[in-house]
């Protein structure tokens, strides 16, 4: 009987002496959390997308509970997360404005002449380092890698082979930004509304040779508008959309190639 | 003298990583960035020098006298796993990034055979109270040496042309084995 006794009585002291030394260390070295960041984390939409800089909701969480982060810092949960999230912290939201993505080509399959028959990897990213299939070496690929990693089904490709998004849905995370291996995504305020639809930095006549949207560089935007339209690389760019007078808009559609102009018409020619 | 010789000889010549191939899984994963290893290697030698004396007192005072030699491991496990909860739990409260840092080969140390190694090994040379202080201690420093070192020649590496089939941990394996070596060239030391 002492044979089998000794041993267990060893054992259980042992266990005995050392979760006591662990309860007793717990208590002394227990991570204080705020309680704020488990409220603030539950509003957050868990989307873990990583658009406001920070490795996941949680860790936004606690940025914000340390002031390290704007409280409007959640472009996916929109307003409705900011004010929430300013409740529960007690401070003023402010105003948010919503950011969109938006595509920088109109060379759709019957504007962008092809370059030969691609059969390899169906991805845009496959497709660009063989120098893509159309003739435009800066236009939309179509092969929709935007539609891919697009969490909140925003993005949907068109029969045109552009991808198109949902205003309502997009949250501005800037996924397909990244995506997009020839980068003609990029956020812009909801409220703006002219927008340089082409990224060809070709010279007009090859522009024009390659795709019948792309911007020739004429330059009759940015005689209309100087104080916000400027030529760089024989592309239009916006440079700061507020300054553009809406008056000045009939002006500026004027582009011979609708390479540049208002979203409003795009959306109502992809349903007509 | 004799002590001098088991200090050096746990750092230097029967280094754990580099002789005995134990603790490889810290050694490697958590070899990245400089910070972190010497981390890695301050929370193995903590772990390693009360390891050893707990170890001690426990096989010397409870075990031999009363012919338990046989529930060696298991209690040694205990001492092992209770530390690195405790040191776990320290790191947490001092230092957020770092726990977030050492990630799962915190928690790992628990199973690290340097550990449960250096017990058995104290245990099989029957080594003083004092001579485990200084075995269990050195040994802790050989980790953190070999760690520190393989994660300065790692950062280097991120800079260097790796052929492609070699990246990651191809070439980190061909490392260790280099150091491996050199270290090898400490035996003439101790003769």
């Amino acid at each position: 009987m002492t044979e089998l006794l000794v041993p267990i009585l060893t054992m259980t002291a042992l266990g005995f002496l050392f979760s006591t030394g662990l309860v007793l260390a717990y208590k002394k070295l227990k991570v204080e959390e705020d309680p704020k960041i488990e409220t603030v984390n539950e509003i957050l939409p868990q989307a873990n997308c990583g658009a406001c800089g920070f490795s996941g909701c949680r860790a936004f969480a606690e940025a914000v509970v340390r002031g390290k982060a704007p409280v409007t810092g959640c472009p996916v949960g929109g307003e409705e997360t900011a004010a929430l999230v300013a409740e529960t912290l007690g401070v003023d939201a402010g105003e948010m404005i919503k950011m969109v993505a938006r595509l920088h080509c109109r060379g759709t399959t019957e504007a962008a002449k092809s370059r030969g028959c691609y059969s390899g990897i169906p991805t845009c990213y496959a497709s660009h380092l063989v120098g893509g299939n159309k003739q435009c070496s800066y236009g939309c690929l179509g092969y929709g890698d935007c539609v891919k990693v697009c969490q909140f089904d925003a993005l949907y490709m068109e029969n045109n082979g552009l991808p198109v998004v949902r205003e309502d849905t997009c949250t501005a995370c800037g996924k397909c930004v990244d995506a997009c291996p020839r980068n003609l995504f990029e956020l812009h305020p909801l409220t703006q509304e002219v927008l340089v639809f082409c990224r060809s930095e070709d010279r007009g006549p090859m522009a024009r040779k390659v795709c019948t949207a792309a911007c020739i560089a004429c330059g009759i935007c940015a005689r209309a508008c100087p104080d916000a339209i400027v030529m760089e690389n024989n592309l239009a760019v916006i440079t700061d959309f507020r300054k553009i007078d809406p008056e000045k808009i009939p002006d500026i559609e004027k582009c011979p190639t609708d390479a540049i102009g208002r979203i409003n018409k795009e959306e109502a020619r992809d349903e007509g | 003298m004799e002590l001098m010789a088991i200090f050096i000889s746990a750092v230097l010549v029967q280094n754990f990583v580099l002789y005995y191939f134990l603790g490889i899984c810290p050694f490697l994963g958590v070899s990245k960035k400089i910070d972190s290893a010497l981390s890695m290697g301050l929370a193995v030698t903590f772990v390693m020098s009360i390891t050893a004396v707990v170890s001690w007192l426990i096989n010397n005072l409870i075990l031999i006298p009363y012919d338990l030699g046989y529930l060696q491991i298991v209690s040694f496990i205990l001492v092992i796993a209770s530390l690195v909860q405790l040191v776990e739990m320290f790191i947490r409260k001092i230092s957020p990034p770092l726990y977030q840092a050492l990630g799962i080969y915190l928690p790992l140390i628990t199973t690290n055979c340097a550990i449960m190694g250096l017990a058995l090994i104290a245990a099989l040379n029957e080594y003083s109270f004092v001579e485990t202080v200084i075995f269990g201690f050195g040994s802790g420093l050989g980790f953190t040496l070999a760690i520190v070192l393989m994660a300065g020649i790692r950062e280097q590496l991120d800079l260097s042309d790796v052929p492609e089939p070699l990246k990651g941990a191809g070439i980190a394996l061909i490392v260790a084995g280099i150091m491996a070596l050199a270290f090898n060239g400490f035996i003439g030391m101790l003769t």
